[in-house]
């Protein structure tokens, strides 16, 4: 009994923000989104007014759920098998990976005001770095951001160069692998190929897992780059209006409280829906050392 | 261990079968390094190049930003591309208000996350399993969800265009660092803190003098995950100080910056430069709490 009090008394702060930041938002959050409401006047009961609008007059929603899906479905792959990649370089046991982990590491903790200043730098269509690369390899230039077809992978290339924070998770994951897996693999004299493909990487899909799921949650809520590099516009044509950027112009530009609340539960639902199945496939590929079957 | 410049250069005087098959793994083994240096050098060069680019940026002439191709070493130094910046926008107001917020911020977290761990970790009660994996449950919820409701609370407080909604949350805890240092907590074995108890130390007591001692590591790794989430942070201060441009923080003043002087890049390559400064520096001096920090919030547990 002492005990729980004690107890309670520590985790208090905890309580408190499950509270009042966690729980009363999801329920509020859940309420708005059936109301109309200005976050000024009284909210008015709509049923479910704002979801059905979503989904049948709201061409940006379709477009902003297009461009995070493709955002999404490009970044999330690519985000994981780069600092995979640079992992099993690095965990070659060279020398001076400290240095090689620290340049990998640097860009995903630049904050995103300077990034994206910077990127928007480099990716001037007319001065910038990006497009002297591509002269300098006889390539045509870009538009980058200027261009409705570039635009998204421009965005893409720049969260990736920032993705070097995984390469950490990875080495940790590397460094976890029983070291007599790889001598009995050499005395049945497998090659360091085989080796890869029937120890590493199933050793390490746990850590491949782990950082699949970060990345997916992450880029359904990707925001600020986005909404800094194109002063909230999300142009050209919307192409880099993703889902975040809707949410936010209808909640605090528009005042749209109680339909901006409608699409953060149509995200939550996707992202929890992608989640889940991603949770479920791991069961077929995720193999966790220790665990039976 | 073998791969001295002596063990690898001696096999070449062997022409014996095992001698033979020694030289060939050392050859392996040498174009091996070499190979992964060369990829190694390659790739963290095209990792560098934006830095390069930035403060090269940060100090040349007009002119030169506009040239074609472009000039990587400026001609002269422009050195005074910094001192302009800094002062055409108040950065060191929005610097003021930016460490009030982080210090704030790392204080309050640090504190209240390590006391609600030392509850999860170190004191035995009914349902505690439950209410952690309630707190693992709240790590996954987009902040979509609860960023209006959260907004309205704080305008019924008065508290928009204050600092208060960026700072008097951190009181509270967050998921990932209560997770992280419950963690570092089960890891210190229960014997140390049985004889205290015995003793007739209170709980608090026990946090105080023996657990909060020997976590420091792990509290200074929320520390710093802390510090560099609020230094970094836009979306919070865009919804709160929007429109109260004396409060801005460095995020904020620069997006303000590159929204009127959008052409001027040599002064806004020197704005970044400067905001990125703190947080490489702070790197170099940390690396050890960083890499430890996401190993433990990795995958073990």
């Amino acid at each position: 009994m002492r005990d729980l009090i004690n107890a309670l008394l520590f985790i208090l702060p905890w309580i408190v923000g499950l509270l009042v930041f966690t729980v009363y938002p999801i329920l509020a959050s859940a309420y708005y989104s059936l109301t109309k409401y200005s976050g000024i006047k009284s909210a008015e009961w709509v049923g479910l007014a704002n979801y059905v609008s979503l989904f049948t007059k709201d061409k940006l929603f379709f477009k902003a759920l297009q461009n995070t899906a493709y955002f999404s479905a490009v970044f999330v792959p690519l985000s994981t098998a780069t600092p995979l990649c640079l992992a099993l370089i690095l965990n070659m046991k060279v020398r001076g990976m400290a240095f090689y982990r620290t340049a990998f590491y640097l860009p995903s903790i630049v904050p995103a005001i300077a990034s994206s200043m910077l990127w928007l730098w480099i990716l001037n269509p007319q001065y910038g770095l990006a497009n002297e690369l591509l002269r300098l390899l006889g390539l045509p230039p870009l538009g980058w951001l200027s261009s409705p077809k570039w635009s998204k992978p421009s965005l893409i290339l720049m969260s990736l160069w920032a993705s070097g924070g995984g390469i950490v998770i990875f080495l940790a994951g590397l460094q976890d692998i029983p070291v007599h897996l790889y001598e009995a693999a050499e005395l049945d004299g497998a090659n360091s190929l085989r080796r890869l493909f029937h120890i590493t990487l199933p050793m390490l899909t746990p850590s491949i897992f782990f950082n699949l799921v970060i990345d997916l949650i992450w880029s359904f809520q990707y925001f600020t780059q986005a909404y800094i590099m194109t002063g909230g516009s999300g142009g050209p044509l919307d192409t880099t209006l993703f889902y975040g950027m809707l949410l936010f112009r209808n909640a605090f530009q528009y005042y749209k409280m109680g339909y901006a609340s409608a699409m953060a539960w149509v995200l939550f639902v996707i992202v929890f829906v992608l989640t889940y199945l991603l949770n479920r496939s791991s069961k077929t590929w995720v193999h966790y050392l220790g665990a039976e079957g | 261990m073998n791969n001295t410049p002596a063990a690898l250069a001696q096999p070449s005087g062997f022409t014996s079968q095992r001698g033979g098959w020694r030289a060939r793994k050392h050859r392996r083994y040498v174009i091996s390094q070499i190979t992964a240096h060369a990829v190694l050098i390659a790739l963290s060069f095209v990792f560098s190049v934006p830095f390069l680019w930035l403060v090269s940026s940060s100090l040349k002439p007009n002119e030169q930003l506009f040239k074609i191709p472009p000039v990587w070493i400026p001609k002269p130094f422009m050195w005074s591309n910094y001192p302009e910046a800094l002062t055409y926008i108040p950065y060191f107001r929005y610097l003021k208000n930016t460490a009030y917020i982080c210090t704030f911020t790392v204080i309050a977290m640090t504190v209240s996350c390590s006391l609600v761990a030392y509850g999860f970790a170190r004191i035995r009660w009914p349902g505690r399993e439950t209410a952690f994996m309630i707190v693992i449950a709240t790590l996954m919820l987009p902040y979509a969800v609860t960023m209006i409701p959260t907004f309205l609370i704080f305008k019924r407080l008065g508290w928009v265009n204050t600092f208060a909604p960026l700072t008097v949350p951190a009181l509270t805890g967050s998921p990932f660092n209560i997770f992280l240092l419950r963690q570092f907590f089960l890891g210190i074995p229960m014997e140390l803190t049985d004889a205290a108890k015995i003793d007739g130390c209170s709980e608090f007591g026990i946090y105080r003098r023996i657990i909060v001692p020997l976590a420091k590591p792990a509290m200074a790794t929320v520390a710093l995950f802390t510090f560099l989430a609020s230094w970094n942070d836009f979306l919070g201060p865009l919804i709160y100080l929007i429109n109260t441009p004396e409060r801005w923080t460095i995020a904020l003043g620069m997006y303000g910056f590159l929204s009127y002087r959008f052409t001027e890049w040599g002064l806004l390559m020197a704005a970044a430069t400067v905001t990125t400064l703190p947080v490489i520096v702070l790197f170099f001096f940390t690396q050890r709490t960083f890499i430890q920090g996401i190993t433990l919030t990795g995958l073990k547990g």
